[in-house]
């Protein structure tokens, strides 16, 4: 592989607190190849958070460098930032952070709103395509609060998708979620990466949902404790195949 | 970020929370109707006072007596004695200015018929005075200069004298009635005129010779007034340097006394009470622009609240590619859109409630243009000015800790 999706050296992150000092990052180094489904466990306040922000470009590093997709992403001031997270970031949130009263079509659309060169039916369209990769196409006009916890964390991957990022970010993606949605947001996860080639780094605490990537780094303190790849990651979809059917689920 | 898109985001965020829109539009809206209503209210009652004093004929001039500060003590002019009748005789014979002439002497009393008495004035005026002060009988005949010389005992009345001491509809020409203690016969009855714009029942009169009322009445050879018709408007301004010339003459002043009379135009009136009025206008629109002020003060503060409570989705906007100058537009278009649908709103209801004054308490409006794109574009304004702030501080939040924020 020519270039690496991402690439970090030496990442170091610190929080002034007043006169002191928190060393959230202690130096972590590791690349991400285009196409690698990765989770980062840990225990809490080990820096995934801290990490993933800064992967998503929400935050820079104190010392180190980081490369996303090439950019140098020390060289880039404010807005270009957020336009490298519009054009090349899929971020997923533990509390889905959809926008209330709003359609699932028009929170898909959002990312789009930022983004000159895309035309009102182009949007559309893109959001519309968006929905059906999460297989939510029909509940395009309903809003948050008519959907489940699964369906609104689909509808938020389907605002992570819509514009074509390089790699999707997810934060505890389904800690908020039961078992078996748990496991139907893995199985999409796992469906955008084989078939999309979607680079996805995944941060979770929960060992069994690490289970489904090809790679995990383990972090402990601010630093990698372990980096192991996975030879042959679990299938989310067999795993609920296998689940007990219950309707309770189903809405 | 296009035009359109921004325009998409602000709407939308809008829409997902009407009545915190709305209850931020209230105050332009109020403030907006109320300018124009006030502006409305002013410029009609203008109007209407120019419309009035323009029909009592344009070029009437008003001879005063005036204090001219003799011996140091100002007196009301109105106590004065200065004018008599030579100055009539020196004012006369100059109809290239002055076409008509009358004295006029006032006096306070009690209209009576029989067990009916109303309290009214009777002028005392020649007979040009109905034409300079374009009045006319209604029924019956004026005086005539003959009843001037015998001091006849004849009146014209008013119709409110009429309806307090004629209350059963009888026709009152020809009708003895005494004025203090002087019986004078109803011969003519003046068409109504109203109320002036001073709010004086201009219908609450008795007309009669002002030899009458002098000799009859007053005891006393001084005039009140001297009413006067120039010639034409144009000349208005001839005609008074030359009764001042006259005047001055027939009043014996040196050159370095003051007159101790005034003249007025009816124009200077005019341009006193429009400015009078204009001056309410102006009264009335700044108090109207406070309100509007207010009205802003409300979208700083309430967009300052919306600000706080979407944090969590300021930092979801950054996090999805929002640049700081994105979300700064998307509030300031935000504040626009609240202060210009308020502008709409409050335009539509200044006309309403400009219809509803002039409909129930009948005062004359006129809504005028200058008062719509005004208070229009105070409020852009006030919705630029007063939502960059807020807009600002949301801009500049950290995305990382919005996300954060519950
Ligand atoms: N903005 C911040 N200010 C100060 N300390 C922080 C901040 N963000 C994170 N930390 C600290 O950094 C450490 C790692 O936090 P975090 O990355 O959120 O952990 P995790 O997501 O693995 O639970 C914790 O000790 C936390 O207190
Ligand atoms: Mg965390």
């Amino acid at each position: 592989m020519s270039k690496k999706a991402l690439e970090i050296k030496e990442l170091k992150r610190e929080f002034k607190m007043g006169s002191e000092t928190v060393r959230a990052l202690k130096g972590i180094t590791f690349d991400v190849e285009p196409g690698e489904f990765v989770t980062i466990m840990g225990s809490s306040g080990s820096g995934k958070t801290t990490l993933l922000n800064i992967l998503g470009c929400l935050d820079k590093p104190t010392i180190g460098d980081y490369f996303l997709d090439g950019v140098d992403i020390k060289k880039l001031n404010r807005d270009e930032l957020a336009q490298l997270r519009n054009h090349k970031i899929g971020f997923v949130f533990q509390s889905y952070n959809l926008l209330a009263r709003t359609s699932a079509l028009e929170n898909v659309e959002l990312p789009l709103l930022y983004n000159k060169g895309i035309s009102v039916s182009e949007r559309r369209e893109r959001a519309m395509h968006a929905l059906e990769a999460v297989k939510l196409e029909n509940r395009f006009d309903h809003m948050p609060n008519q959907l489940s916890g699964g369906q609104q964390q689909r509808v938020a991957i389907a605002r992570a998708l819509v514009n074509q990022p390089v790699m999707i970010l997810a934060d505890e993606a389904t800690g908020n979620l039961d078992s078996r949605t748990s496991y139907e947001i893995m199985a999409l996860m796992q469906e955008l990466n084989s078939t999309q080639g979607k680079t996805i780094v995944f941060v979770t605490h929960e060992p069994d949902i690490a289970a489904f990537s090809s790679r995990t780094i383990q972090l402990r303190d601010g630093i990698v404790q372990k980096d192991t790849k996975n030879e042959n990651p679990k299938s989310a979809k067999e795993m609920l195949a296998a689940l007990p059917v219950t309707d309770d689920y189903k809405i | 970020m296009n035009f359109s898109n921004l325009f998409r985001i602000a709407y939308r965020a809008l829409l997902r929370n009407k009545l915190r829109a709305f209850l931020t539009m209230l105050g332009i809206i109020i403030g907006v109707a109320s300018v124009i209503a006030m502006v409305a209210i002013g410029q009609g009652s203008k109007q209407s006072i120019h419309d009035q004093l323009s029909s009592m004929g344009t070029n009437m001039l008003t001879v005063q007596p005036a204090s001219n500060l003799n011996g140091g003590v100002r007196i009301a002019g109105t106590s004065f004695q200065t004018l008599t009748s030579k100055d009539i005789d020196a004012l006369k014979n100059h109809p290239q200015y002055i076409t008509e002439l009358s004295p006029s002497v006032s006096s306070k009393g009690q209209a009576i018929n029989g067990a009916l008495n109303w309290p009214t004035t009777m002028t005392g005026v020649s007979p040009e005075y109905l034409d300079i002060r374009k009045l006319s009988v209604k029924d019956g005949i004026p005086f005539t200069q003959n009843d001037v010389l015998t001091s006849a005992k004849v009146c014209l009345i008013g119709q409110t004298v009429i309806d307090n001491i004629f209350p059963n509809g009888e026709n009152p020409i020809g009708k003895i009635i005494r004025f203090g203690h002087i019986p004078f016969q109803i011969i003519g009855v003046l068409s109504p005129k109203g109320f002036n714009t001073f709010g004086q029942d201009q219908d609450d009169i008795l007309i009669a010779p002002y030899t009458t009322v002098q000799k009859r009445i007053l005891a006393t050879i001084y005039y009140s007034n001297i009413y006067a018709s120039a010639a034409s408007e144009d000349v208005t301004d001839l005609a008074v340097t030359e009764m001042t010339n006259k005047l001055r003459a027939s009043h014996r002043l040196r050159d370095s006394e003051d007159n101790d009379f005034t003249v007025r135009t009816q124009q200077e009136l005019i341009a006193t009470l429009s400015s009078t009025s204009g001056l309410l206008t102006v009264l009335l629109t700044v108090v109207a622009s406070i309100s509007l002020v207010i009205g802003g003060i409300g979208i700083m503060n309430i967009m300052y609240v919306s600000v706080t409570e979407r944090t969590k989705e300021i930092g979801l906007r950054m996090s999805i590619g929002a640049r700081g100058k994105d979300i700064l537009l998307q509030f300031l278009m935000e504040a626009i859109l609240i202060s210009i649908t308020g502008g709409v709103i409050g335009v539509l209801l200044g006309f309403l409630s400009t219809q509803i004054v002039t409909m129930t308490l009948g005062w004359p409006t006129i809504i005028s243009q200058s008062s719509v794109v005004l208070s229009f574009v105070v409020c852009a304004v006030t919705g630029i000015f007063f939502g960059y702030y807020p807009a600002q501080k949301a801009s500049r939040l950290d995305p990382i800790e919005a996300l954060r924020y519950e």
